[in-house]
């Protein structure tokens, strides 16, 4: 692995993986790209979270979607764990709560193949700072 | 289109079920129901002005909505295409209607500085932290700002440290540069003891490397080139994500020798505590990592003196670093922006108890205690009424309906009797009974003292029987004056901040629940019906129609009375376990 | 270079004081003594024990949000300090009934009763009463028998003192706090019997606990029985230090010597021989300095096989401390035995052979200013048949008592002599009991049997002093010898890990657990960390020795007839026999590495 040698190289570092990531979310390639993560901090593992990953890992590849899977950590709805949130191409990111593997096969069912919301959204309610 | 119903349990309570049972039917009526769908959401965290309804992808918002709204919302919005005016949202500041909801103030109320990458990047991997600015905040330091420039920074900032304390970053750093010393130390606080608190925690797991940044940073701002981390083994995950991250850091060189070029050398290693609540006492914590008892020592000397192995050591805890690369990157301005006039910035809370949304919350300094808890927190739970909530964990006290509308800071907790402490937030409805929770409070603080100072000792095992007397119906009216004297005695008298704050969670019950307290003594009642003691079991004679059911589940056989005639609970055998109220049909025993 | 200095006001008093000071010294400089309890300062050893964990010495200090623990706060400039107010008045008296509603109320019999500190604490603050006392659980602990001491922590109120004492001063590490909350309590580590613990049994944590949490194991009663036994023969042995301080016990002043008086009263307490531990001091020097002398005179001559430098051995504390700590050096100190078992061992001899008696109608005591003697004399190495050589000994504190309990007017008592021949002894066996006594009673006698001259001056006062590590070169006629001496076993491990790692080349060390050396053990009146009173207990040793007649052990009559009559010489198969001794590894697998 290179090193980091000055604050340019991070600067050049950062860019580049900005673009890997914008070209991944904004891309023409990334059309059938899908992005999800799963709150896998310790709240989010004790209520089932592992199960959540392993299950969306399988039967997507199963059912045939390019998806990107991994895991972030706590998102703060402990209420709703597990939680995982959901990027379609092209849309804002969705957060689902109470995740069980029913609940998964349900969003990738309707939401990720039809773009179909289904029941159990947590709605966004807090002020980023990178909306600043 | 979607329609997205509020289906969190305030909005629930106020009909959200019927409203989007009503939705689906007007849209089935229209034959709409492949095209539009309903969808139950999580709470909006706007409780005050639901139930709540919005409409996607216009992200219209609509309050207050009731069932028979449904018919104008689907003729209207989503047959025509035109907002329901009267439903709108009005910002009660500009007195006009807000149509679409990422415009609306409500969104302010949480702010995500210190989790800003929590839930959002992969913490096992460095690349994503650097794709959101991560280590440019160190970079900028190094190559741009002197040390004393950078603590500048942060003093204007207003940061205060985040682990109860509030002691002024900026100016505990200064401290600890202007000591000279062949060595220095960094301490990062992760001994995370509040019961009911886990930021820290999810600061760790989530985003790792902001708290590594801010090690570093402090380390070029006090002359460090050693971090510690004080992390309880207890959070094995976040020391796994710790740990990768150092060692990723290590890899960029963001970490190690000679960072960006600069000649300026930091690395950072981990030190597990067991976990005793003492030890986020920073005097305890130094002395637990150097190998000794964990227990505080006088200060001064302050560890900015005489610290880790007796050099100069910077601690702060986990969500104090976190803040810090963001104020670097966005400025002291920027943050000195948010909160209030002594509080600045953001706090972390641990939602817990009798409220809906259980879960972590980042608000600015300056929100009320009704904005969190009614509106991001939804709300009490099973639509009880609320009674008090506890701030600052063990060391807090407890603070009532008259406090709901306190801005959130420092100054006025402190004011209010309570304290911000590590941000546990605890909420206690009609049902808390305010003895039997300064009692569970003291019973941890019992368990956790660590036994060096006398009135921490054994003034809290004192308080702890005096409430428990007072919880079994023993107590006298003596007792509390004993209870208040001995409670500002500890306050006044204790080693460090365990024991000059245990105390609190009596205090302020003393002072704002006295009549509960007076209740346990002189009537021998719990008006919330939770100490055991003091309930009795009575059987309505009117009521009861002899069916025997109580009496056969009585597991002691404390129950009598012949069929068909009205029974008997014999309070002497009773050990109120509550079976017969469960089996009865008729609704003829009751708790007195 | 002035000295940077502070003023500040106390009770309304103006007061300047150095930089540093604390508002306990400050006040104290004024006049006021503001109470403490945990406090305590060793001013000579460097050492001061502040942990401010007591809370009894709090103070109000204007413009602070709590009260100031006056012992460990240092003054600022301008600090107004209020020591007497409301305030403070009732937070000391509920924090010292908070200790007192956690500590057992049996004063009556406690063994430290009228001596305790916490007594005369609740006497100073006027307690009367323990508010809420019948619901008030105790936090209660086993007890603990050692050899030397008892402990009933249920006394113990966590003012650390023994902790100090036992690993900043003597660095055996025996002690610590243990268990958190309301069951924190100072013990042994997995709160093990001192005996499973690396416990020398020094007996400096008795010597400064303020309660009867830490005691001596006290033999009296079985001395007073076998007094009273008709088939006994009861020898009693005093040491020296003993008389330097038993009259403190009397209310005399520290420093004044008793020898006569102690003579007489262990006479009418009705011992049968009242002999002295200084004779086995002078044989100690016959022996420790032959071994020397021939150590060294082989090392001089190459033989390699031979270890320098030569370790005193009479200090049963420093003997355990090194069965502990130094197992790879356990052929270092001399195997002489101490004094207090030489004496034993011929008693029980040469003295029950002039008797006409057998060794079990002997009953030997001895009064030791130790509590580690207790320890040593039942050690199954100084046993004969499972007899020991002596069957108890009991420290000063335990005299002074059974002089009050046999109603003796110690301060009227005339002076007495000891009896013949195991009382007689030489100005070199009376220094045994300061630091430095022991090394200079052997130069003493090694100088003139290596010399074959009489020394040019008796007082070698470069070995004196109270210094915590001293080191002096004696020229034996041309050469050099190499002394250390160390006091305190803190000193002593210094001392020695510079011998093990080759940076100090000494021919002979002294090492005596206690600071000061037997004067300050943990059996003496206690001094309650008052260095003062041990400097003049020092005085008297030295007094004493300029006063004798005869100052070189190799001089005193008796031994010479000892050898004679019994031993043969010094080294003798004999003297071997009945005078020398071996250790043993104490190490424990409990030790955290």
């Amino acid at each position: 692995m290179t090193k980091v040698k000055s604050l340019a190289d991070l600067k050049k570092m950062k860019e580049s993986l900005q673009a890997k990531i914008d070209l991944r979310e904004k891309g023409d390639a990334a059309e059938n790209l899908i992005q999800i993560k799963v709150a896998m901090a310790t709240c989010g593992i004790a209520s089932g979270a592992k199960n959540v990953m392993e299950f969306l890992l399988e039967e997507l590849e199963k059912r045939g979607i390019n998806a990107v899977i991994t895991q972030t950590g706590c998102m703060g709805y402990c209420y709703a764990e597990p939680t995982i949130e959901v990027k379609l191409p092209n849309a804002d990111p969705v957060v689902f709560g109470y995740v069980d593997t029913k609940k998964a096969d349900e969003i990738i069912e309707k939401y990720i193949k039809n773009g179909e919301l289904v029941d159990g959204i947590i709605p966004v309610n807090y002020e980023s700072i990178d909306n600043k | 289109m979607h329609l997205l119903i509020c289906g969190g349990t305030g909005c629930k309570a106020s009909a959200s079920d019927a409203i989007a049972e009503k939705l689906k039917t007007e849209l089935e009526g229209n034959n709409l129901q492949n095209e539009v769908q309903v969808i139950m959401t999580g709470c909006f965290g706007f409780c005050e002005k639901g139930p709540i309804v919005k409409v996607l992808p216009d992200n219209t918002f609509y309050t207050q909505v009731k069932p028979e709204d449904a018919s104008e919302i689907v003729k209207e919005h989503v047959i025509k295409g035109r907002k329901v005016e009267r439903l709108l949202y009005v910002d009660p500041a500009k007195k006009a209607t807000i149509e679409d909801s990422k415009h609306m103030g409500f969104y302010r109320k949480q702010m995500r500085i210190a989790l800003r990458n929590c839930g959002f990047i992969n913490p096992e991997n460095i690349d994503e932290y650097i794709a959101r600015e991560g280590y440019q905040a160190l970079g900028k330091v190094l190559t741009e700002y002197t040390p004393q420039q950078t603590i500048d920074i942060i003093k204007k900032s207003g940061l205060r440290g985040r682990g109860g304390g509030g002691f002024p970053t900026g100016l505990k750093w200064e401290i600890a540069s202007k000591n000279a010393a062949d060595q220095k130390y960094v301490v990062c606080n992760a001994d995370e003891g509040d019961p009911g608190a886990f930021m820290d925690r999810s600061i760790l797991e989530g985003d790792p490397h902001s708290v590594i940044e801010a090690m570093a940073i402090c380390g070029y701002c006090i002359g460090a080139n050693k971090g510690l981390v004080y992390i309880r083994a207890e959070y094995p995950l976040a020391i796994k994500r710790l740990k990768i991250a150092i060692d990723q850091a290590r890899e960029y060189g963001l970490l190690g020798n000679d960072i960006f070029g600069t000649g300026f050398n930091f690395d950072i290693e981990l030190r597990y505590g067991a976990g005793a609540f003492v030890c986020g006492e920073e005097t305890a914590l130094i002395h637990s990592m150097e190998g000794l008892r964990g227990e505080p020592s006088n200060k001064p000397p302050f560890p900015a003196q005489s610290g880790y192995m007796g050099k100069p050591t910077n601690v702060n805890n986990v969500e104090t670093f976190a803040n810090v690369p963001a104020i670097i990157l966005k400025g002291a301005d920027w943050y000195s922006s948010i909160g209030t006039e002594k509080s600045k910035g953001t706090k972390v809370f641990a939602l817990a108890g009798k409220i809906n949304n259980v879960g972590l919350i980042e608000v600015p300094m300056g929100i009320t205690l009704r904005e969190v808890i009614f509106e991001i927190g939804g709300g009490i739970k099973n639509g009880k009424k609320f009674k008090a909530v506890q701030t600052g964990g063990p060391s807090g006290g407890c603070l009532t309906e008259k406090h709901l509308d306190t801005p959130i800071d420092f100054d006025n907790l402190i004011a209010a009797g309570s304290m911000m402490g590590s941000g546990g937030m605890i909420v206690m409805d009609e049902d808390d009974c305010m003895v039997s929770v300064a009692k569970f409070y003291l019973d941890f603080t019992v368990e956790e003292s660590c036994g060096k100072c006398s009135p921490c000792r054994i003034g809290n095992k004192r308080l702890y029987e005096l409430l428990e007397r007072i919880t079994k119906g023993d107590g006298t009216m003596e007792d509390l004056e004993r209870l208040r004297n001995l409670s500002t005695v500890i306050k006044d008298t204790s080693l460090c901040g365990l024991g000059q704050t245990s105390p609190n969670p009596v205090l302020s019950t003393l002072d704002n629940f006295y009549h509960e307290y007076v209740a346990h003594v002189v009537d021998k009642k719990c008006p919330s019906g939770q100490c055991k003691s003091l309930m009795q079991y009575v059987i309505d004679p009117e009521a009861c129609v002899g069916c025997t059911a109580c009496a056969r589940n009585c597991p002691v056989n404390a129950i009598s009375g012949e069929r068909k005639k009205p029974h008997e609970i014999n309070p002497a055998i009773c050990i109120k376990c509550g079976a017969c109220i469960e089996k009865c049909k008729f609704d003829a025993i009751s708790i007195k | 270079m002035t000295m940077e200095t502070i003023k500040l006001t106390i009770d309304n008093k103006q007061v300047e004081v150095p930089k540093g000071t604390t508002i306990y010294k400050a006040a104290k400089k004024l006049g006021i003594d503001i109470p403490v309890l945990c406090y305590m300062d060793l001013h000579d050893l460097g050492v001061e024990n502040k942990p401010a964990g007591c809370r009894v010495c709090v103070v109000e200090v204007e413009g602070r949000r709590n009260l100031a623990p006056s012992c460990a706060t240092e003054c600022a400039e301008g600090m107004v300090v209020k020591t007497h107010t409301t305030r403070v008045i009732n937070a000391r008296r509920t924090v010292m009934e908070l200790i007192l509603s956690d500590h057992p109320k049996d004063c009556l019999t406690c063994p430290k009763s009228g001596r305790c500190d916490l007594q005369n604490m609740a006497v100073k603050l006027g307690i009367r009463e323990i508010p809420g006392q019948e619901y008030a659980e105790m936090s209660t602990y086993k007890k603990d028998f050692s050899p030397s001491i008892i402990r009933d922590v249920d006394k113990c109120i966590m003012c650390r003192r023994c902790e100090t004492m036992c690993n900043t001063v003597q660095t055996v590490g025996a002690l610590s706090a243990v268990n958190r909350g309301f069951m924190a309590v100072v013990a042994p580590a997995f709160e093990q019997d001192l005996e499973k613990s690396p416990c020398t049994y020094c007996g400096q944590c008795v010597a400064v606990c303020p309660t009867g949490a830490l005691t001596e194991v006290d033999h009296t009663t079985k001395v007073i029985r076998a007094i009273a036994d008709p088939t006994k023969t009861v020898l009693v042995q005093t040491a020296p230090a003993v008389r330097a301080a038993l009259g403190e016990e009397f209310g005399m002043k520290p420093g004044t010597l008793v020898t006569g008086k102690m003579v007489a009263a262990l006479r009418q307490i009705g011992f049968d021989y009242v002999f002295d531990t200084d004779f086995a001091a002078d044989l100690t020097i016959m022996e420790e300095g032959t071994e020397l002398l021939d150590r060294l005179t082989r090392f001089l001559n190459g033989d390699k096989s031979v270890k320098l430098p030569i370790l005193t051995s009479c200090c049963p504390g420093w003997v355990n401390f090194f069965e502990h700590n130094f197992t790879d050096m356990l052929d270092v100190p001399s195997s002489a035995k101490s004094p207090q078992q030489m004496f034993g061992a011929i008693a029980k001899s040469y003295f029950a052979d002039k008797l006409g008696k057998k060794r079990e109608e002997l009953v030997v005591v001895s009064v030791m200013p130790c509590l580690a003697k207790k320890y040593e004399c039942q050690r199954d190495e100084f046993k004969h048949d499972g007899n020991p050589d002596v069957d108890f000994s009991i420290s000063t504190r335990e005299l002074a008592h059974l002089i009050k309990e046999f109603n003796i007017n110690f301060e009227d008592l005339p002076d007495e002599d000891f009896d013949r021949p195991l009382g007689e002894s030489t100005g070199a066996g009376v220094i045994f009991g300061a630091t430095g006594g022991v090394i200079e009673a052997a130069v003493r006698t090694a100088y003139e049997l290596y010399t074959v001259k009489p020394l040019p001056k008796i007082d070698f006062t470069e070995l004196r002093g109270m210094e915590g590590i001293r080191s002096a070169t004696i020229d034996f006629n041309g050469l050099p010898i190499n002394i250390g001496i160390a006091h305190g076993l803190g000193n002593a491990r210094k001392l020695l890990e510079d011998v093990r790692s080759g940076k100090a080349n000494y021919h002979a060390i002294e090492v005596m657990a206690c600071p000061g050396g037997c004067i300050g053990g943990g059996g003496q009146p206690l001094h309650h960390g008052n260095s003062a009173i041990i400097k003049a207990r020092m005085e008297a040793i030295y007094r004493e020795d300029a006063g004798k007649p005869i100052r070189k052990s190799h001089e005193n009559p008796y031994i010479v007839k000892l050898y004679e009559e019994f031993l043969g010489k010094p080294m003798s198969e004999k003297a071997h026999h009945l005078l020398h001794t071996h250790y043993f590894s104490k190490k424990k697998d409990i030790y955290i590495k």
